[in-house]
């Protein structure tokens, strides 16, 4: 073989190589510059004396009324987090054990042509429309609910929560399965061999063995969850209410940036302050998926020691 | 007369995997409290035959069997059964150490906190010591059972999948290859205790290591394409075989 054609070869691979590596650094600088974006829209509210004169950080948490459209505008954020509270709260009791269920029964008792249904058809769910969604609760499941249990509104954060939990629950089967997929068959034989039965195998070996996965797959459906705007700005009643009752109607704080931000001032107080609570959406996933991280670690330390 | 007490007999047991024989027709005797080694060249079907003792090869699909395997007179392939009840006196251990990823003392107790027997339920902590006890292994993790078992070595873990194994108080113990994955002192440690544990428990043992089975066992079968070509006294196989297959198979022609 000639040395011509290695160099040539050569050059092809670091063409490739070099490519991707422009791709991941592009995309990396794109979520930099967004969040730089997020922070120079937001950071007046700290320090343009103008705007301050209008809307200051201390105002952000004072008081629980949001009501920056009015002669004498308030913007305190309660009510919008205490709303994505709420309905994200509601969305994962609704949508974990749905999930996780969906999971370990897939992957541990249904059959081969069972299994190979329930994957596709619930991944199937990640792509109905968030819109569509959202159109399905505002109109039917509202109704459906509000008939069933006499609720006096029909738009609430459990309505909300439960279009959310259908949001959210094919990513959390999806990792989750995964997960429990990759739990090693030994563990089953042994647990088989020592005659536990197979109910007490997936729930007792299977499920805690899939611990740190599983665990993980819950949190990154929370940052789904607390991200999600469409759902829950058509199905929450989007009245910014401090409030702790469920079955009040509801506003988070994604709802509030979509609903607000095409009629705002450009520049003026209330654009900041949308722009904070991006800011302040973009803070809670992060600690999100870093408490992710430290649960992970944490757990694989001890269940599978600290030597891996 | 003698009356050699048999717990466990094989009686004329196929089993199909789809289409294919993968065992022929096997009947043989395994004695109590006795070690009985089934040895012969890869894919011979030994590890079905040792699976097929607690019906682990159920968990695979296409499997099939004919014949009967009697525990105490009672064939485990009927219908009225519980497999749950006859893996609890048939236990298992594998080729590869398989500890669960818990801490050492659960891994112990996992099987009686499974089962029903409330009285070893109660006294958990004596139970999971002497298992570890009889294994071989209490003074190497005493002092740290609450940690991972996952931590351990590899012949290490394998005394506590044994110590698994004897907690719930099973008859007879399966052992597949399970020195086959270790170092040549962990392999040591592991006979020894086999040799000790045939006091009170009937042991059949898998094993590719024919100085293995001649070391630790009292009975050889060997096995071919899925037939048993000779069983008995291991010092009859070993030194005096009655079939040339066997004999070509001991002396290393073939394997």
């Amino acid at each position: 073989m000639s040395l011509q054609k290695k160099r040539f070869r050569y050059l092809g691979e670091s063409l490739i190589e070099g490519n991707i590596k422009i791709t991941a650094i592009l995309a990396i600088i794109a979520v930099f510059l967004i969040f730089l974006f997020i922070m120079r829209e937001s950071l007046p509210i700290f320090f343009s004396q103008e705007v301050m004169q209008e809307i200051t950080f201390g105002k952000l948490f004072h008081g629980i009324e949001w009501q920056p459209v009015s002669d004498n505008p308030r913007f305190s954020m309660w009510p919008i987090i205490l709303g994505s509270l709420k309905v994200t709260m509601i969305a994962l009791v609704f949508a974990v054990p749905a999930a996780i269920g969906a999971a370990l029964y897939s992957s541990e008792f249904a059959g081969p042509r069972l299994k190979e249904f329930i994957k596709p058809v619930v991944e199937l769910l990640a792509g109905i429309p968030s819109v569509v969604l959202g159109f399905f609760a505002l109109i039917i499941m509202a109704s459906f609910l509000k008939s069933i249990f006499g609720w006096t509104y029909r738009l609430n954060a459990v309505n909300a929560g439960i279009a959310l939990g259908f949001a959210v629950i094919p990513a959390i089967y999806s990792l989750a399965e995964d997960a429990i997929n990759a739990v090693p068959r030994s563990f089953r034989e042994a647990a088989l061999g020592l005659g536990a039965t197979p109910w007490q195998t997936a729930t007792k070996v299977v499920l805690p063995a899939a611990l740190p996965g599983v665990s993980a797959a819950v949190l990154f459906g929370m940052g789904r969850a607390v991200g999600e705007t469409m759902v829950v700005l058509m199905a929450a009643g989007n009245a910014p209410l401090f409030s702790f009752n469920p079955l009040e109607s509801t506003r988070t704080m994604t709802a509030t940036i979509a609903a607000e931000l095409g009629e705002v001032v450009f520049g003026g107080g209330h654009y900041h302050a949308l722009f904070f609570i991006g800011l302040a959406l973009f803070l809670v996933t992060f600690v999100i998926n870093t408490v992710s991280w430290v649960l992970f670690d944490g757990l694989m330390n001890r269940l599978y020691g600290a030597k891996k | 007369m003698e009356i050699r007490e048999n717990r466990l007999e094989i009686k004329d047991f196929s089993l199909y995997y789809h289409r294919t024989k993968a065992l022929e027709e096997i009947s043989m005797d395994i004695p109590e409290k006795k070690v009985t080694a089934i040895i012969g060249p890869s894919g011979c079907g030994k590890s079905t035959l040792l699976r097929s003792i607690n019906r682990m090869n159920e968990m695979i699909d296409g499997v099939l069997t004919e014949g009967r395997i009697l525990l105490d007179a009672e064939n485990i392939y009927d219908r009225s059964i519980d497999v749950v009840e006859l893996r609890r006196k048939v236990g298992m251990v594998f080729q590869r150490p398989n500890p669960f990823p818990k801490s050492i003392y659960e891994n112990v107790a996992f099987g009686v906190r499974m089962g029903e027997n409330k009285q070893a339920k109660g006294r958990l902590e004596e139970v999971v010591e002497r298992s570890l006890k009889e294994a071989a292994i209490w003074d190497e993790v005493k002092d740290r059972l609450q940690r991972s078992a996952m931590e351990l070595s590899g012949g290490q873990q394998q005394r506590v999948c044994i110590a698994r194994a004897l907690a719930v108080e099973p008859e007879v113990i399966l052992m597949d290859e399970p020195a086959s994955a270790l170092d040549p002192i962990a392999t040591a440690k592991i006979e020894e205790l086999i040799f000790k544990l045939k006091e009170k428990y009937t042991i059949v043992i898998v094993t590719h290591n024919m100085q293995q089975a001649a070391r630790v066992s009292d009975q050889t079968a060997f096995l071919m394409l899925g037939k048993l070509i000779e069983y008995g006294d291991t010092a009859t196989i070993f030194t005096n075989p009655k079939n040339k297959t066997t004999e070509e198979y001991i002396t290393g022609r073939f394997g």
